[in-house]
């Protein structure tokens, strides 16, 4: 319990700031706005409540967009960095093409791919693992090339296969690397997916968050702001558990005695 | 610091060659002797060994009997890992010729030789019993077989119990203990052993010394022993071999005086063994001209 005090107290104090400026007028004052268009955190508060079912529909089909690219990219990244890992040559080939796709603006090709592929699912995958993949193939790469040279001499002195030396040493020893690069790529695909939406569709968060800024209703959107951080959030720490379960010996610790 | 290979600077091939054998041939008879396993010997013609501009190994021919444990003491850093690298067929040496069991190409001798490296390098992810049969899972064996393979040894050598324990929860010298296991149930004619215990403190180094020391009356497999300590060598080892500093040479070779199944505080504090170990010292501190 004591480790969820820092926190907590942050946040409350921080909440109640923002409620005490907020109601006195002080941030509209001083930004020369209408009083209406700064939400107090009881205002949010009440538009979560108020606009439940609204938010819950919405976020529904964000988690969807977000979970499904989000696989996506856990497949193509953990084979791609297989690949690579087993074939110099390819590494060697596609390691810049790897480092180019993260330069992509996403902001600028959402639009496009929202022509190629339609308003449905398909441009929010994309985006999304366009997104995810960069972390994940990344770090699941170096967690296999970062295996200590010893333990690979000593799987051949004990007669193993490439493939076996893969499966028992290689592969558990990037598990934990592949953990921290997902746990980034989750928390990011969110951003994907509101990208992915705001380039066109007809509902997700980000959907709403553009109608509701659109329509001034500040209230409403910061509510989906709160849904979309508690989305990434609850994705991470589900990670983190897996992480615990699966991954247990933690990076590096073949080194510790 | 460079030596020079002229006037040899011991009779590395001379001392006691032949009583060393004789006394190891005595010895090794009554070891209970595992019928699955064949007795190979080593021999190694004029090695020589350099990465890249480095000479590591100048030259060194050895000769190990079947089922005879050799000691190799030396400087650190004077290439006896390299050594054992090369014997065991993991790097091809630049000079010379190394047989094992026969056998001269590296993969063939890769299949003869179990090394067992300075640091235990158990899988953490593995429980201790799956570390130790790793080499019977690589050769296709089922985990439960594998498991029921190397029980008899968890048994046998004071590890009961411990079977399904995580390597993170054992003590050093455990570790140690189970890493042998892992090499011995490679099932491999010759072992190399690199410095077996020199990441442990004195009183286990001691401990696992004598538990070695057993495990290796025990087991009839060719022995080649690593070590910087002329007690561990000459202990354990029924001759060794000293080298000097890089690049390696052999410059003198001592029959360890006793057998080593004795309690070994009574062996290491002999009059016997002290005066060998007076001599490998005197050897290992003979500066090269």
């Amino acid at each position: 319990m004591k480790r969820w005090l820092p926190p907590i107290v942050i946040v409350v104090v921080l909440l109640g700031l923002w409620q005490l400026a907020a109601s006195l007028d002080v941030i509209a004052n001083a930004l020369n706005i209408e009083p209406f268009l700064v939400p107090s955190p009881s205002e949010i508060a009440q538009s979560l409540w108020a606009d439940r079912s609204l938010l819950l529909d919405n976020g529904w089909v964000t988690l969807q967009e977000v979970l499904a690219g989000f696989a996506l990219s856990v497949v193509a990244g953990v084979a791609f960095a297989v690949v690579l890992h087993l074939s110099p040559m390819l590494r060697r080939a596609f390691y810049p093409l790897l480092i180019a796709s993260q330069t992509v603006p996403i902001v600028v090709i959402a639009p496009i791919l929202v022509v190629w592929l339609g308003f449905g699912i398909g441009p929010k995958l994309v985006i999304i693992a366009l997104i995810c993949f960069f972390p994940i193939t990344v770090n699941t790469l170096d967690g296999l090339r970062s295996v200590d040279p010893d333990l690979l001499k000593m799987m051949r002195t004990l007669d193993a296969s490439r493939m076996q030396t893969f499966r028992r040493v290689e592969g558990p020893s990037a598990l934990p690397y592949f953990f921290s690069g997902a746990k980034i790529a989750v928390a990011v695909a969110v951003i994907g997916a509101v990208f992915g939406e705001w380039a066109g569709s007809s509902s997700g968060l980000g959907h709403l968050i553009q109608q509701a800024s659109a329509q001034l209703q500040t209230a409403r959107t910061f509510a989906a702001v709160v849904v979309l951080s508690a989305l990434a959030i609850v994705l991470f720490g589900l990670l983190a558990v897996i992480e615990r379960r699966v991954a247990w010996w933690g990076p590096r610790s073949t080194r510790t005695p | 610091m460079r030596t020079t290979s002229e006037a040899p600077i011991a009779e590395p091939q001379s001392v006691n060659r032949s009583a060393g054998a004789e006394q190891r041939g005595a010895r090794s008879s009554p070891r209970s002797g595992d019928a699955t396993t064949p007795v190979a010997g080593v021999e190694v013609d004029g090695l020589g060994h350099s990465f890249g501009e480095l000479e590591v190994i100048e030259r060194v021919d050895l000769r190990v009997q079947p089922g005879e444990v050799l000691g190799v003491v030396g400087p650190s850093g004077c290439g006896k890992s390299t050594l054992l690298e090369l014997i065991s067929g993991l790097r091809e040496p630049t000079a010379g010729e190394i047989s094992v069991h026969g056998e001269v190409d590296s993969a063939a001798r890769l299949q003869s030789c179990a090394y067992m490296p300075q640091r235990d390098l158990l899988l953490p992810w593995l429980s201790a019993i799956d570390n130790a049969a790793l080499a019977l899972r690589n050769r296709g064996a089922s985990r439960s077989a594998s498991r029921r393979e190397a029980h008899p040894l968890f048994e046998r050598f004071g590890l009961a119990g411990f079977e399904r324990t995580r390597p993170a929860e054992l003590s050093g010298g455990m570790r140690q203990r189970i890493a042998f296991l892992r090499t011995l149930l490679a099932g491999k004619p010759v072992l190399l052993l690199d410095e077996p215990f020199a990441s442990l403190d004195a009183i286990t180094r001691a401990e696992m010394q004598e538990w070695l020391a057993e495990a290796l009356a025990a087991e009839s497999r060719t022995v080649i022993l690593v070590s910087h300590d002329v007690e561990e060598a000459l202990y354990l080892s029924d001759r060794v071999i000293v080298f000097g500093p890089r690049p390696t040479r052999a410059v003198g070779e001592l029959a360890a005086p006793a057998p080593r199944a004795r309690p070994r505080t009574e062996i290491v504090t002999s009059a016997e063994f002290t005066a060998a170990r007076e001599r490998a010292l005197e050897a290992l501190s003979r500066r090269p001209r």
